[in-house]
């Protein structure tokens, strides 16, 4: 057991966990942020993407008392005064996913590349999106939305 | 996953201290933490190594690059001093895997993992690079001993890896579609005194293909390799590709590696 004190979108909680505990595992069933998604649990798919001190991991190979200490943002986190964020509010218009389980990933992979760099090319947003897959193979609408989302942000 | 007890040790000596038969060094945990949770291995402690300062970082001396080891891909990927020194090494680390592997995984993960058909492993064999370790100096060549194997003692971390700075180099990787991982990689290096085709993703460990080493150092065109054929024999064959299919690409690459120097 470790006491870890973590910042998750923007509130510090203070809990014991065990050694061995998953980040996503941790987000999901001991803060009830199940946003985050698990789909293939062991780095390939993207679905459990979080930001750790504003970068973009994989939070299912992540262990929790390795980031004691810093802060997390989940997709939860994104929403501001009751207002989505414009990287949701572009997949939301562009119709940008189908069945969402890849959805929650794919947003805070995109905003992770805007960050990088402000007016990505079609090319370079599918190249970022690599570790992100969609099931429903809905990924014209989902470069469409990182594009209109760097014209909004 | 199975439980175990976390340490986070802050430097060197604590950490081959509390290292055991039954235990593991944590770097980016992108390959070591999957493997835990599929339970294709159990410790009893695990030792994260990213707290140790000293591991971490980029030194550029007169003729080399030095990557501590706990140096994150991406970091490697946008070092404009490695740019600067050696462009084909920050190509190879923005083409591992994906953006969240690169901001997770490190330099001595990958080599001390020893993939068969990683990145890294065949710049260190190109380049000519020294790993340096808690108790000694390994040269490349002797570093990466089979699949999954190095000459790595139980407790001997990596701290960091020295890569000579070439006159010229370049990496071609005809990559997994999904994993990104080489089924095909070329690392070419023109040293002052030799040229270094290092391939990694053809056989079960990367290896200097002596043939190919030979032809471009007495002519550095893609000329002197056009049509070259190699023993395939020793050569992977799997789903993706046949071992005939590699060895033609590894001379295709090489072929692309000269013309892009
Ligand atoms: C989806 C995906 C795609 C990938 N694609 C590629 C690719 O295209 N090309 C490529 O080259 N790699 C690829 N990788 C591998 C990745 O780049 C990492 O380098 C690799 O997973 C190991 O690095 P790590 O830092 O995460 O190490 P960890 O997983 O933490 O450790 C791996 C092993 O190395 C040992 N170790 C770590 N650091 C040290 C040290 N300093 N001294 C001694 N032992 C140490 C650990 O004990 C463990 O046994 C991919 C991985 C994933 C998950
Ligand atoms: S659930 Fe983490 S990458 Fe698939
Ligand atoms: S929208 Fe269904 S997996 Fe992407």
């Amino acid at each position: 057991m470790t006491k870890v004190t973590i910042e998750v979108n923007g509130k510090k909680v203070s809990k014991d966990v065990p050694d061995h505990t998953i980040l996503s595992v941790f987000l999901r069933d001991s803060l009830n942020l199940t946003g985050t998604h698990v789909g293939c649990d062991t780095s390939q798919c993207g679905a459990c993407v979080v930001h750790v001190d504003g970068k973009s991991i994989k939070s299912c190979s992540t262990l929790t008392v390795d980031i004691n200490g810093l802060k997390v943002t989940t997709i939860e986190g994104l929403v501001k005064d009751g207002k989505m964020h414009p990287m949701q509010e572009a997949f939301k218009k562009m119709h940008g996913l189908q069945c969402g389980f890849c959805t929650p990933g794919m947003v805070m992979s995109a905003i992770d590349l805007l960050q990088n760099k402000k007016n990505p090319s079609d090319t370079e947003i599918r190249k970022w999106l690599e570790g992100n897959i969609c099931r429903c193979t809905g990924y014209q609408n989902i470069v469409a939305a990182v594009k209109e989302a760097a014209s909004k942000m | 996953m199975k439980t175990f007890n976390y340490h986070s040790p802050k430097d060197v000596k604590t950490a081959s201290k509390l290292s055991s038969t039954s235990s593991i060094f944590l770097a980016g945990g992108m390959t070591s933490i999957p493997s835990m949770k599929l339970g294709l291995a159990t410790y009893k402690d695990v030792i994260d190594i990213k707290n140790i300062k000293k591991l971490s970082g980029i030194k550029v001396s007169g003729n080399s690059v030095t990557i501590g080891a706990t140096t994150k891909h991406a970091e490697v990927a946008s070092s404009k001093e490695i740019q600067k020194k050696i462009p084909s090494l920050s190509k190879l680390a923005g083409g591992i895997g994906d953006a969240q592997v690169r901001n997770r995984g490190t330099v001595g993960g990958s080599i001390a993992n020893n993939d068969p058909s990683a990145c890294y492993p065949s710049a260190c064999m190109a380049l000519n690079a020294i790993i340096h370790t808690n108790n000694r100096k390994i040269e490349a060549k002797n570093f990466f001993k089979d699949m999954f194997e190095t000459v790595l003692k139980k407790g001997e971390l990596i701290e960091a890896v020295e890569f000579k700075i070439p006159e010229k180099s370049n990496y071609q990787k005809h990559p997994n579609p999904a994993s990104r991982y080489a089924i095909v990689g070329i690392y070419l290096a023109k040293h002052k005194k030799e040229v270094n085709v290092a391939v990694t993703g053809a056989k079960s460990v990367v290896y200097i293909d002596k043939d190919l080493s030979k032809a471009l150092s007495s002519s550095f065109f893609s000329s002197a390799i056009e049509g070259m054929e190699l023993d395939s024999s020793e050569m992977n064959s799997d789903i993706h590709a046949s071992a005939d299919y590699r060895a033609s690409l590894v001379v295709t690459y090489a072929k692309k590696a000269v013309e892009a120097c």
